[in-house]
């Protein structure tokens, strides 16, 4: 049948015909080129309406079909003997022993929170939950990577403010632990923040659900909040670069009520629990069409949907704002023909309203019924697997070449490593992130064994052993300086962190946040950190289960600094391995893990001594890195270990200065070296750990160090109120433990309670 | 003895109280759905932390007037032990159980943290396992605990002894005489902000939750059901 063409019903008359859509080339505001036009024509047969031109229009959009980065995520590994579900479903699923999978994912919410920061980072948690649980885990933990420009800005402390508020409103009402994320603040992110947003679930192997539709004449279920007009274009929206005009787009942004979203969490995972289900899928980006078309099209089926039994919220939507609505808090079900009841019993237990929209059909057919009339008919794999696929090509920018014989110690001026030391540590990317942490309720559900503020968090599992430690990592001073060893390192800095709370890394999920793929610069950009990524993936055996692409993250022409974030999960054998960063025993003994070089390219001492960066960034040898966390986390296992703390931004004296805080006790640090005071201590050579172990154990560390050929050096020793460093027998640095504390932690309080004068 | 976790939609901390009944004191506790009116079958009531039906309009203003508050209403009047923390505290403000009412916090921020606190009260049947005025560590985890009531109100609490826990240190949000918890006349009905179970075993940080489970049990054995 074909859909109505003609323009009988009222409210179609406000809609452009198929004729002005062509004539008029009005596809191109809805995101889609003419060659892409002429491709939806032909699937078609005939030009489309204005709803199936919708459909196309965010179907194909990046953030739904990842036509930009397609190619380039092929190249990331994805299998490995742990994987349960790789990329594909609303999450990845990788095994944890005892029956039991780890299930998690990372999403990106950027362009929403730039234009309205509270409900577009609110709704960006909603929607990573919902994934989540879809796959019919328990959601855990959640945590986050957020970017924002410099707080000096009023713009920024409001976007920064309100994106962490709309964070902890969400996660906090829905009772999910936010442990843990990263938070960097640097002018390229001033007019186009990101916030991504991680979730981790646990469930039994045999909960897995999947987002498919089958079984001919199986009923579709539309659970949970309404559908209003809020949300529409969302997708679109997020796939292109933001302009001046972006506040225009604030009704794009949708709102979220984590309260409906608890209900709808709890009612999936009964349903799950009852093993009614055959297929469950979250209505997040594109809404009602992209969770129905992916379904049909997973299982090879069609779908009739009928948006009059859409339950609608407002009146008079026409069939384009039912099909592209991104309301929140909604949720399509599978279930077996004649289960509706039981169903629908658990559903009005927690009081959601439910609406039985549409039947599985086997012409793989994606029909849309609204008022009586077939609003649209489409192939349904043309939505999905025909999605056009671009084949980019990038081009080496010319800052690359430049800065490839920048030598940052080089250009060092005469600062005294002690006055360095307290700038940097008042840095907000180095800072306590206390004001934001203490924001997220990092305890409920009463299985946080490693609140916020070390390496990695820390999850115990109910009845078991074992915990997962959790971890964000990102650097996009690095991945600017250089894509392929800042995509490598960023990987390699997550596992570090898993590995210093006690835990063997198992997998990642990623989230490349990158500028407009159109450049061939950014291109470049993005190829070379998913290549870095993928080495650094294969060799630490992470594989990567899922994840998200944003692209056009621009304001006014300029990218955002290349930022793959990388959410890494790692298994805690036995709660005994469980490590902190921080200090423990007076007369414990430091010992330095790792080779230090001379590296301050895209350094936070540079950043903050110079204002900008250059040079290139530290170099990350896989084999030395694998190395070198085998031997920590060898070390942990045998109950060496007291502390462990990965070396990364400001190094050396960061990582020294953060662990004296955290265990409340200074520190006598004696270092020999060729290199000068400053370069020794911010150098931010990778594969480095401090660790502090017992005396007694000290030399047993060594010989195991040196049996995997990991350098392993006895720096000093813990104790005292002042945290104490001498380079060569001279004092570098000579401060209180409280001094140290007062300038780390007062340093983003201050900021953000700048004088009302100012 | 038995406890009764009540269930709100919205309640998020009702898991958690659970476990903690099972692990410290090893008694039998049974999470009880917002539309039973009875609680006839329960020695001790906890009313979890969450947000309860969302916590539209003000914090546990909708709650007081589900089905389960009958049961709550009845056993707090039979003196049977009532706590509620957080939301819980919020509720039976809003119930009239405890005095006094909640306002947003000072900073108006939400806050989680492991705070400091000093046990006002340990003759209580909640808190008779404290040692006297012992300070101790609980987690907190609320955007509205902002304690407060009328100076009558206030001289009336301290007089009576009613006022049980107060926030050391820096007060977190502001509340009247750094009031954390309060009891009430009879000495049967606990609110409380801080969460104690989530401070029951070392790895969460404290294990200074755990104490207010016990004296309950002491307290049941010493002097039998209530």
């Amino acid at each position: 049948m074909q859909p109505n063409q003609t323009q009988s019903n009222t409210v179609a008359h406000r809609e452009p015909t198929p004729e002005m859509i062509e004539k008029q080339q009005l596809y191109r505001e809805v995101g889609l080129t003419e060659g892409e036009f002429r491709q939806v024509k032909g699937h078609l047969g005939r030009p489309p309406n204005w709803t199936e031109l919708g459909i196309y229009s965010v179907m194909w959009s990046e953030h739904c079909s990842y036509k930009n980065s397609k190619p380039l995520l092929r190249r990331f590994p994805a299998e490995g003997p742990r994987v349960l579900q790789g990329p594909g479903e609303g999450a990845g699923a990788i095994d944890i022993g005892d029956g039991q999978a780890v299930v998690f994912k990372i999403e990106s919410h950027n362009h929403p929170s730039a234009v309205e920061p509270f409900q577009g980072a609110a709704t960006g948690v909603g929607g990573i939950i919902r994934d989540v649980f879809s796959m019919g885990a328990r959601p855990v933990a959640l945590l986050n990577s957020l970017r924002f420009g410099p707080l000096e800005q009023n713009r920024v402390r409001y976007l920064f403010g309100q994106a962490v508020a709309g964070i902890a409103h969400y996660g906090n009402v829905v009772g999910i632990p936010t442990v843990g994320g990263e938070v960097e603040f640097d002018s390229s992110y001033e007019g186009n923040p990101l916030v991504n947003a991680m979730c981790v679930g646990v469930l039994d192997h045999k909960d897995l659900q999947k987002g498919v539709a089958s079984g001919i004449g199986n009923p579709v279920l539309y659970v949970g909040a309404s559908t209003g007009r809020d949300g529409i274009h969302g997708a679109t929206f997020a796939s292109e670069e933001l302009t001046e005009n972006s506040e225009e787009k604030r009704p794009a942004v949708q709102a979220g009520d984590p309260f409906m979203e608890k209900l709808l969490l709890e009612a999936c995972l009964e349903l799950v629990n009852q093993g009614i289900l055959i297929g469950v899928q979250d209505m997040g980006a594109a809404g009602l069409t992209c969770s129905s078309a992916e379904m049909a099209a997973k299982g090879n089926t069609g779908m009739d949907l009928d948006l009059d039994a859409v339950p609608q919220r407002e009146t008079g939507m026409t069939p384009y704002e039912i099909l592209l609505s991104e309301s929140q808090e909604r949720m399509l079900l599978v279930v077996e023909d004649g289960r509706e009841r039981e169903v629908k019993e658990v559903l009005d237990k927690w009081g959601l309203s439910s609406a039985v929209v549409g039947r599985v059909t086997d012409n793989r057919r994606y029909r849309i019924c609204h008022r009586g009339e077939i609003v649209a008919d489409i192939p349904v794999h043309t939505l999905v697997d025909d999605a056009p696929v671009l084949h980019r090509t990038g081009a080496e920018p010319e800052y690359y070449r430049r800065f490839a014989g920048v030598r940052p110690e080089k250009q060092m001026d005469p600062i005294h490593p002690q006055e360095a030391l307290k700038r940097v540590l008042a840095s907000p990317n180095v800072a306590s992130k206390r004001w934001v942490y203490q924001q997220y309720d990092h305890m409920v559900r009463t299985s946080t064994a490693v609140r916020p503020g070390s390496d990695a968090a820390v999850i115990v599992l109910d009845g078991l052993d074992k915990a997962l430690a959790l971890s964000t990592d990102g650097n996009g001073r690095y991945v600017y300086l250089d894509p392929e060893q800042g995509g490598a390192i960023a990987v390699a800095e997550s596992a570090r962190n898993v590995v210093c709370s006690g835990a063997q890394p198992v997998g990642i999920t990623d989230c490349l946040n990158f500028g407009s793929p159109e450049k061939p610069e950014v291109f470049w950009q993005l190829e070379g950190a998913v290549n870095g990524m993928s080495a650094a993936c294969r060799e630490l055996e992470t594989p990567v289960v899922g994840g998200n692409v944003s692209l056009y993250n621009e304001t006014q022409g300029e990218p955002i600094y290349p930022t793959p974030v990388v959410g890494m999960v790692g298994l805690v054998e036995s709660r005994k391995h469980i490590t902190t960063q921080s200090w423990k025993q007076e007369g414990d003994t430091l010992l330095l893990l790792g080779e230090t070089f001379a590296e301050l390219g895209g350094s936070e001492w540079q950043q903050t001594m110079n204002g900008e960066i250059s040079g290139r960034p530290p170099q990350l040898d896989l084999s030395k890195e694998k190395r070198l966390q085998k031997t920590v986390l060898e070390a942990i296992r045998q109950g060496w270990v007291t502390s462990a703390h990965d070396l990364s931004a400001g190094g050396l004296a960061v990582a020294l200065s953060e662990s004296a805080i955290g265990g409340e006790q200074g520190a006598n640090v004696e270092l020999e070296s060729d290199l000068d005071a400053s370069v020794f201590l911010f150098s931010e050579s990778q594969s480095r750990v401090l660790l502090s172990v017992s005396p007694d154990v000290a030399e047993e560390v060594g010989k195991l160090a040196a049996s995997h050929g990991v350098p392993c050096t006895n720096i000093g020793r813990v104790g005292g109120e002042k945290l104490t460093i001498r380079l060569n027998g001279s004092t570098a640095v000579e401060l209180t433990v409280k001094e140290l504390s007062a300038i780390w932690e007062g340093a983003i309080p201050c900021a953000m309670n700048p004088s009302s004068t100012n | 003895m038995r406890f009764a976790v009540p269930v709100f939609p919205g309640s998020n901390c009702d898991v958690d109280c659970i476990k903690a009944v099972r692990e410290v004191l090893d008694r039998p506790v049974d999470p009880v759905w917002h539309l039973e009116g009875k609680l006839d079958d329960y020695d001790a009531v906890i009313l979890p932390g969450g947000f309860s039906y969302g916590d539209y309009l003000r914090s546990g203003s909708l709650a007081r007037f589900s089905p389960v508050m009958e049961g709550v209403y009845e056993a707090a009047e039979k003196g049977k032990w009532v706590i509620g923390i957080c939301n819980g505290f919020q509720i039976l403000l809003e119930a009239g159980l405890l005095p006094g009412a909640m306002r947003v916090n000072d900073h108006l921020q939400f806050r989680c943290d492991i705070q400091k606190l000093r046990v006002e009260n340990d003759r209580l049947p909640f808190t008779q396992d404290y040692g006297r005025e012992e300070e101790i560590f609980l987690p907190i985890a609320h955007k509205e605990g902002n304690y407060y009531c009328d100076e009558e109100t206030l001289s009336r609490l301290e007089q009576n002894g009613q006022v049980v826990f107060r926030y050391m240190g820096e007060n977190p949000n502001g509340s009247v005489a750094d009031i954390a918890g309060i009891v009430n006349e009879k000495g049967n009905v606990l609110g409380m902000m801080p969460h104690p179970e989530r401070a029951v075993h070392a790895w969460m940080g404290s294990a200074d939750g755990a104490k207010l489970f016990t004296s309950m049990l002491h307290d049941w054995r010493e002097n039998g059901a209530a």
